[in-house]
């Protein structure tokens, strides 16, 4: 019970700090913020449930008005911007994120990577796409093209949560909450 | 931590949390089905007097406080220009400033103990699965005492890595801090179980 609370409570504060952290260079130059890893991770180290307990936290500490979104955004008022599929989307990620790693018991580093991508790529832009068309009063189409540019830097990300939750998986197997005795 | 509740204290601060909360829910549903350009204006025109009445130093806080949407407003703009659609383009454009704008306003006149007060009323129900808005409220003090860790032990990381290295860290820093949390969990649950665990 303790162990399940504080491992919800530090990656609520992992995804925090990783929105502070200003910038993390992915590609050189581009300043794109790791926070979305932090998202995607919560699924494939702490497994479904716990993954997307952690977000929530996260969302309930945005919401009652701590600036912790990158940028140092926050308050209600994120959730009437443009971004609000997003904020909807990210505890769905990484539920999704981390039942993938959880039920399809190949590498670590493969299922990583597959439940990172459908996880925090295709179901949080499934998300994300309508919560912009009805901000924006757009087309789903057309929010889908604004949403585009972003895709690379997260398929990059993708990527290194794969390489960290295997990293995890080899130096402290038995910490990686997704796959119990690993 | 610092939070995005106004220091300048103003009438609204005094106004229940409930109350300010019930009535941004309103106000964002009737913000959606206003459609014309001039009864989205006049719902612009409140807010700006709401904000205005509270000061010049709080109404400078809530203007930055808005300017993240510039990327949208930028978008939106040229997109409708190209269309030929400047009306369009600004109905949607007050719509979402506002709809913020609201909301900020009650995030900034409304001090954290008592939007905790609200959310602790709200996970009331939750009791019944196992879920005591105890055990909700010491999560949140963690997540409040480990965020400073964090940066501390991630500043530390990078230090240490460009001691023996020439390169940037990048995302290197990363494993370690993951690792780290990890870490910070189990000892964090073993001293909460010495003090006689969190239910």
């Amino acid at each position: 019970m303790e162990k399940n609370l504080t491992h919800i409570a530090l990656f609520a504060a992992l995804i925090a700090v990783l929105g502070l952290v200003p910038k993390i260079d992915l590609i050189s130059g581009v300043p794109v913020t790791a926070q979305s890893m932090g998202i995607m991770l919560c699924g494939t180290v702490l497994g479904a449930k716990r993954g997307a307990l952690a977000v929530l936290l996260f969302l309930g500490l945005v919401a009652v008005g701590l600036p912790l979104l990158s940028g140092g955004r926050g308050g209600l008022g994120v959730f009437a911007s443009p971004s609000v599929g997003f904020l909807i989307g990210f505890p769905v990620a990484a539920f999704v994120a981390g039942l993938i790693v959880e039920r399809w018991t190949t590498t670590v580093g493969i299922a990583a990577f597959a439940g990172a991508f459908v996880g925090g790529i295709i179901v949080l832009y499934a998300f994300g796409i309508p919560g912009m068309a009805v901000v924006l009063d757009k087309s789903l189409t057309e929010a889908a093209a604004l949403a585009t540019p972003f895709l690379a830097g997260d398929l990059l990300k993708a990527g290194l949560t794969a390489l960290i939750t295997q990293g995890i998986a080899q130096m402290r197997p038995g910490a990686l909450l997704s796959r119990p005795q690993a | 931590m610092l939070t995005l509740t106004s220091p300048v204290k103003t009438w609204a601060h005094l106004l229940p949390a409930g109350t300010k909360l019930l009535a941004l829910c309103g106000f964002t549903v009737l913000l959606f089905a206003l459609k014309t350009p001039l009864a989205l204006a006049l719902a612009f025109g409140g807010i700006a007097l709401l904000v205005a009445s509270c000061g010049a130093g709080f109404a400078h806080a809530a203007a930055l406080m808005v300017r993240p949407l510039w990327f949208f407003i930028l978008i939106v703009g040229l997109w409708h220009l190209w269309l030929g659609d400047a009306a369009g383009g600004a109905t949607v454009i007050v719509r979402m400033v506002t709809a913020v704008a609201a909301a900020n306003f009650v995030t900034m006149t409304t001090r954290l103990a008592d939007m905790m007060a609200v959310i602790e009323r709200l996970c009331r129900p939750f009791a019944r699965f196992g879920l005591p808005p105890k055990t909700i409220a010491l999560a949140v003090a963690l997540v409040i005492r480990f965020i400073p860790v964090m940066v501390h032990r991630m500043a530390a990381i990078r230090e240490s890595w460009r001691a023996r290295s020439y390169r940037h860290p990048g995302w290197r820093v990363m494993l370690p801090a993951t690792l780290a949390a990890l870490d910070d969990a189990d000892r964090a649950a073993e001293a909460l179980r010495a003090r006689g665990g969190s239910g």
